[in-house]
């Protein structure tokens, strides 16, 4: 079972991200990229959908995507810190979708292995989709970090801004440890995923002339465990509240 | 089966300070070829939208879908739609018009005017405007929807209303480039914009209040503006009909989400029914005043009326007078109506069986008038916001070309 609640972190992580995505919609800073964030906001806006039927299935309740998503409680979501903050500026959005997508692009070729054939199918789909929002980040973070001094700036202290979020996304909790375990959703540990991440992270940035920021003095925690940071419940009062003011409701 | 969403665009690719260098050679060319969007290019990802854009997500099979639902499926069933055929006859003469007489004898031959071609300024003009206009609608048409993105009832719905203002993105973008091979840029014709001196369609200053406005827009502003394009389909000027064409058929599929909005809430809960019936209530005259003032009668008078109307229509611009249109609309629209179980918020709308269309009351010129001045509910609220998000991201523009400008720079220095 411990595949099931791994699965709806996974799956907590793309719907949240869209949530935030989907805000710069008739807010970016040119027309195309209004479109560009929308395109991967319905990327993992797929990826979740496709992934909770069967956390359903796996758990044995039969909950649907719209029972996951409209109608759990906050302590019920699984997704890390880094997704449910805030919309910052395109800088911050830029760090944040490079090491979130850097992280996509990792966990997809690994549950591309999964033994599950749903997970697995999610993943070979899933990971054709990241390495364009890969792309689009690094295009973009190499543009700011070497773009104009104001642009320099902004796309440092995105960098620095991001930083926290950052470890939470690798952490091997004891259910992702209990899932990779069981084996039927790939082989690898959140934890051994990391340093081909970083890699790609860290190469970006030189190419950027940025730098890593340094060791922040706090990291984000328990997200996994359904603690989520201030932000998080505003997102789901927007997200949920025309589902959940009319009960039973078909849409 | 209906389950196509509009355009793809891979997020990779993105073309900055496209001013004047962002036009794709497929509108440029009057030659028959899939329209794309510039500035983006367009690629199939492989095994792209197999998640998020299956039937079971995106169709729907509640209603009939070989009963055409507007006027672009209309003009499909009864093959007129071969807007692009008629476009480019393969005789069609070698070398561009020299002067204004080959102009004339073009429009005389209901000929298409390519961008190379001489034409008179009047009609450049002309054109510019209702291509900004209609560019600057897709783009403000963003964020009355746009405005329910994280709020959408379920994810299907969401998903589907990420992919519809995506949509609006890129028509904006198709027709920008469109009014670009005129000789303007979209920056130019964006400062316009933000200024108040060109408009855009007055039906996006009024408010999205519930869920269900989604889909009286889908279902009554989309499907007024398709039977306003279709026409265009067939513009005297050639990037502009084929731009029109890729237009039309994606608001085609969202005139049916908006249909298939109203129909679930139709069938839903009694606040639901409500919902749904206030929010036709709210548009249906706002959409009927889409066509324009009346062609004749003391409504007509207008800055869009008499000579200018003519003008069009001589230069192939403008192909049907409003009312014709308007007739069109609730000929085709009230049926609809009845079948979702909605009423109509007119007490003059009846069949008439001499005439052989529905009879319709008035819509309220003053108030179209008083919008179209700036006094609607909106209308300051869409500019803000156009012009917030445009200056908040100019440091990114100006970081996007410095860079572009730099890495030009060291190949160049690189290549010495």
């Amino acid at each position: 079972m411990a595949s099931a609640t791994y699965l709806l972190g996974l799956a907590d992580d793309a719907l949240i991200y869209a949530q935030r995505l989907g805000e710069w919609m008739t807010n970016a800073p040119q027309i195309e990229e209004d479109m560009a964030l929308g395109n991967i906001a319905l990327d993992l806006l797929g990826q979740a959908r496709a992934l909770y039927p069967h956390v359903g299935e796996l758990d044995g309740t039969g909950r649907g995507e719209d029972d996951f998503a409209m109608l759990r409680y906050e302590r019920e979501f699984r997704n890390v810190h880094l997704v449910e903050q805030e919309r910052g500026d395109f800088a911050q959005e830029m760090a944040r979708l490079l090491w979130f997508s850097a992280y996509q692009v990792e966990l997809h070729r690994s549950l591309s292995g999964a033994t599950d054939e749903v997970v697995r199918g999610v993943g070979q789909k899933a990971v054709k989709e990241v390495r364009y929002h890969l792309d689009h980040a690094q295009q973009w973070v190499v543009r700011l970090g070497d773009g104009t001094d104001e642009s320099h700036r902004r796309m440092q202290a995105a960098l620095d801004w991001v930083a926290p979020y950052v470890d939470e996304l690798f952490d091997d909790d004891p259910v992702s440890v209990a899932a990779v375990r069981e084996g039927s959703v790939g082989v690898h540990s959140p934890a051994s995923l990391r340093p081909a991440v970083q890699h790609v992270v860290e190469l970006t940035v030189s190419q950027a002339t940025l730098t890593m920021p340094d060791p922040p003095a706090w990291r984000s925690r328990g997200g996994r465990d359904g603690i989520h940071s201030r932000p998080m419940g505003y997102l789901l009062a927007e997200l949920q509240h025309i589902a959940r003011s009319h009960p039973g409701a078909t849409w | 089966m209906l389950v196509v969403v509009g355009m793809r665009v891979v997020v990779g690719v993105l073309m900055v300070g496209c001013a004047g260098r962002g036009i794709h050679p497929g509108i440029l060319s009057g030659a028959r070829q899939a329209a794309t969007v510039p500035g983006v290019v367009p690629r199939t990802l492989p095994g792209s939208g197999v998640i998020s854009h299956t039937g079971r997500m995106y169709g729907n099979d509640v209603i009939d879908p070989n009963e055409p639902l507007n006027a672009a499926e209309q003009a499909a069933a009864e093959g007129t739609d071969d807007g692009v055929a008629s476009l480019s006859p393969a005789g069609r003469r070698e070398q561009a018009a020299t002067d204004l007489a080959a102009f004339d004898a073009l429009i005389a031959a209901d000929q298409r005017i390519e961008p190379r071609d001489a034409m008179p300024e009047k009609y450049r003009q002309t054109l510019i405007r209702q291509i900004a206009q209609h560019a600057h609608s897709e783009i403000i048409g963003m964020q009355p929807e746009g405005n329910w993105i994280t709020r959408a009832p379920s994810l299907r719905r969401k998903a589907i209303l990420i992919a519809k203002v995506q949509d609006e993105a890129g028509h904006g973008l198709y027709l920008y480039s469109a009014a670009e091979t005129l000789g303007i840029d979209r920056q130019e014709l964006l400062e316009r914009l933000h200024d108040g001196k060109q408009r855009y369609s007055s039906i996006f200053n009024y408010p999205t209040l519930t869920w269900a406005d989604n889909g009286a827009i889908g279902w009554l502003v989309d499907g007024a503006a398709i039977m306003n394009q279709v026409p265009l389909c067939r513009c005297s000027y050639g990037p502009y009909a084929r731009a029109m064409i890729r237009v039309c058929k994606e608001e085609s599929f969202h005139q049916r989400q908006g249909f298939e909005i109203l129909w679930t809430l139709m069938r839903g809960t009694e606040s639901q029914q409500a919902m749904a019936q206030d929010a036709a209530n709210r548009w249906w005259w706002p959409a009927l005043a889409m066509f324009g003032p009346p062609d004749t009668g003391d409504a007509a008078a207008g800055p869009t009326s008499g000579s200018h109307t003519e003008q069009s229509m001589a230069w192939g611009i403008k192909r049907f007078a409003n009312d014709e249109l308007r007739q069109k609309f609730v000929d085709m629209t009230v049926p609809q109506a009845q079948k979702l179980g909605l009423t109509l918020p007119d007490p003059d709308l009846r069949w008439n069986e001499e005439r052989g269309h529905w009879d319709f009351g008035q819509v309220d010129w003053d108030e179209f008038w008083r919008v179209l001045r700036g006094d609607g509910p909106c209308n300051a609220e869409r500019i803000a916001h156009r012009r917030r998000a445009h200056d908040d991201g100019a440091w990114v523009r100006e970081a996007a070309n410095a860079h572009a400008a730099k890495a030009q720079t060291r190949a160049r220095e690189s290549a010495a």
